[in-house]
């Protein structure tokens, strides 16, 4: 499914180049659901952004259902089937979100298909199928709004940057639901997750952890999870986000 | 009813209109009348001195329509027509004006058209003007429009102005003088490119109590365009005013918003907007994540905004 080869991103500032990334490789098969996590600036959203092509890369090679994507664009990467949601979603005046996941669909869907994918967000689709995705809407809303874009792709990679960042408890609950929901469709699709939650990891079927832009460690969540319990990688939910 | 297929087109672009309207119309193309109709409660005449005509609309009508479309396909053209609305009183109507120009000739077309709109107490009317230009000749098409509006007691107004393409140059000037509990809303749509230059001059007076307005304009400068954007809001008694001017400039457009206030009583209440700038990066790539490229992007974003 997904392999990165060798793979380094580096970055000029005022003391000269930081070395965000440092000679990453990594397997995920398909139709697994992995969790990065790892202190903050350890390179986790970098990583995420290198796989979508937000972010070009300094060294090595993205290899896509056996495919060498490195140079492609993020548009051809999104049209090879890899979707990205944001951890800070964007707002657009005048769009509104059926607009949205028309766009996210890459095809003219009903607004009844669209609602379907607003429901599985937890969001009431007749009062926001209309709405604007403008500074009218709550951090909240915006994210599941995000998650819902992903949703329409039918991608083969989905990947998550910190989905739990801005939202409350409730929602939290029911993005975990989401996420056991991806998982269990079989489309073969895997999902990459960034996150510090211990129920995300939870639910993963590999951890990584990153930390100073290197992998610390990699395996089933089993054997990784008690040995990060606890530690600065993870976050339990409530004193995350009480 | 003659009209080429090219008039056909301006006249679909500028009032969504296929054929011939139900209700009340008065077309015009190059410079002449080619239609109209009045109904038992709307009276379309010409005037009797000038161009023009005068549209009497009876008190108490109610869910009807009056189009008045003017196209223009013949190089050279410049014309200035002044049409007059009197609305009854607790009238509820939709007003459908809009301009298009076709010049494919070297020399200038320009249509001028003024008008003035009388509403009466209670009255509600909704006005939808649209202007379009097209054509490949080097001959300009020029759009003066002057909007007067006059509103009695009670009465509502909402204006949609939309000017998305093809005009090259524009001076839209729009006055209005609201008595009380009077409400006008306006909701522009502007977007101008290549060489274009498109002023665009409000002037909103509220003059009774308990009267309001709520003007807001959207606009995209591209190319090497430029926009002057003019609004002012006056409030001489209780009143409550919103202007806002939200612009996208893009390549090497340029834009000048002027947004300005006057109140007259301590009991008016006014707010002004506005922001320029270029279209947010991030709003591209998300859309590029979303698998479209970057001029796709950007056209969707703009369609939204001027939507």
């Amino acid at each position: 499914m997904l392999d990165l080869k060798n793979i380094a991103f580096h970055a000029e500032n005022e003391s000269g180049t930081v070395q965000i990334i440092r000679d990453i490789s990594l397997h995920i098969d398909a139709q697994k659901f992995v969790v990065i996590t790892g202190p903050n600036g350890g390179g986790k959203s970098t990583l995420a952004k290198l796989i979508a092509g937000i972010e070009p890369l300094t060294e090595g090679s993205v290899i896509f259902d056996g495919e060498d994507i490195t140079g492609l664009s993020m548009t051809d990467r999104a049209k090879r089937g890899i979707g990205f949601a944001f951890q800070q979603p964007v707002r657009f005046k005048g769009l509104t979100v059926l607009d949205l996941l028309r766009i996210a669909a890459g095809k003219t869907i009903t607004v009844s298909e669209a609602c379907e994918y607003l429901s599985e967000v937890g969001l009431c689709a007749k009062d926001y199928i209309h709405r604007e995705v403008n500074a009218s809407l709550s951090g909240g809303e915006l994210k599941r709004i995000e998650i819902a874009t992903i949703l329409a792709r039918d991608v083969k990679l989905a990947i998550f940057d910190e989905p739990e960042a801005g939202i409350d408890l409730w929602s939290f609950q029911n993005l975990i639901r989401i996420f056991e929901k991806m998982r269990e469709s079989s489309s073969g699709r895997s999902i990459l997750v960034i996150s510090h939650q211990e129920r995300i990891l939870n639910i993963a079927d590999e951890i990584i952890v990153l930390a100073e832009g290197k992998i610390l460690k990699q395996g089933p969540k089993d054997t990784i999870l008690p040995e990060i319990i606890g530690t600065q990688y993870t976050a339990d939910v409530c004193r995350k986000l009480t | 009813m003659n009209m080429d297929a090219i008039q056909k087109q301006l006249l679909q672009e500028v009032a969504d209109l296929h054929d011939i309207p139900e209700g009340a119309y008065n077309l015009r193309a190059n410079g002449e009348s080619v239609g109209r109709q009045s109904t038992a409660n709307i009276e379309i005449v010409s005037k009797t001195e000038g161009s023009g005509i005068d549209i009497h609309i009876k008190p108490g009508t109610k869910k009807e329509s009056v189009h008045i479309p003017v196209v223009l396909s013949e190089s050279g053209l410049k014309e200035t027509v002044y049409n007059d609305f009197f609305v009854g009183d607790d009238c509820d109507v939709l007003i459908v004006a809009g301009c298009g120009i076709d010049n494919c000739g070297t020399q200038d077309s320009e249509h001028d058209g003024i008008h003035r709109f009388y509403v009466g107490k209670n009255a509600k009317i909704r006005y939808v003007e649209k202007h379009y230009g097209s054509g490949s000749g080097d001959g300009k098409r020029i759009l003066n429009p002057v909007t007067e509006v006059y509103m009695e007691e009670g009465s509502t107004m909402e204006m949609e102005m939309v000017q998305i393409k093809g005009v090259d140059s524009t001076e839209r000037t729009t006055i209005a003088k609201l008595a009380a509990d009077a409400k006008l809303v306006v909701r522009e749509r502007l977007m101008t490119h290549g060489e274009q230059r498109a002023s665009s001059i409000y002037k909103v007076e509220l003059t009774g109590d308990g009267s309001s307005a709520d003007v807001v304009s959207r606009s995209v400068a591209r190319d090497r365009s430029y926009q002057k954007l003019d609004m002012c809001i006056i409030g001489n008694a209780a009143c409550s005013g919103h202007t806002e001017c939200d612009s996208i400039i893009m390549d090497e457009g340029r834009i000048l918003a002027v947004p300005s206030l006057e109140a007259n009583s301590v009991d008016a209440a006014l707010v002004h907007e506005a922001a320029i700038g270029k279209i947010a990066g991030d709003q591209i790539i998300k859309l590029m994540t979303l698998g479209l490229t970057e001029a796709e992007a950007e056209e969707q974003i703009i369609n939204g905004f001027l939507k």
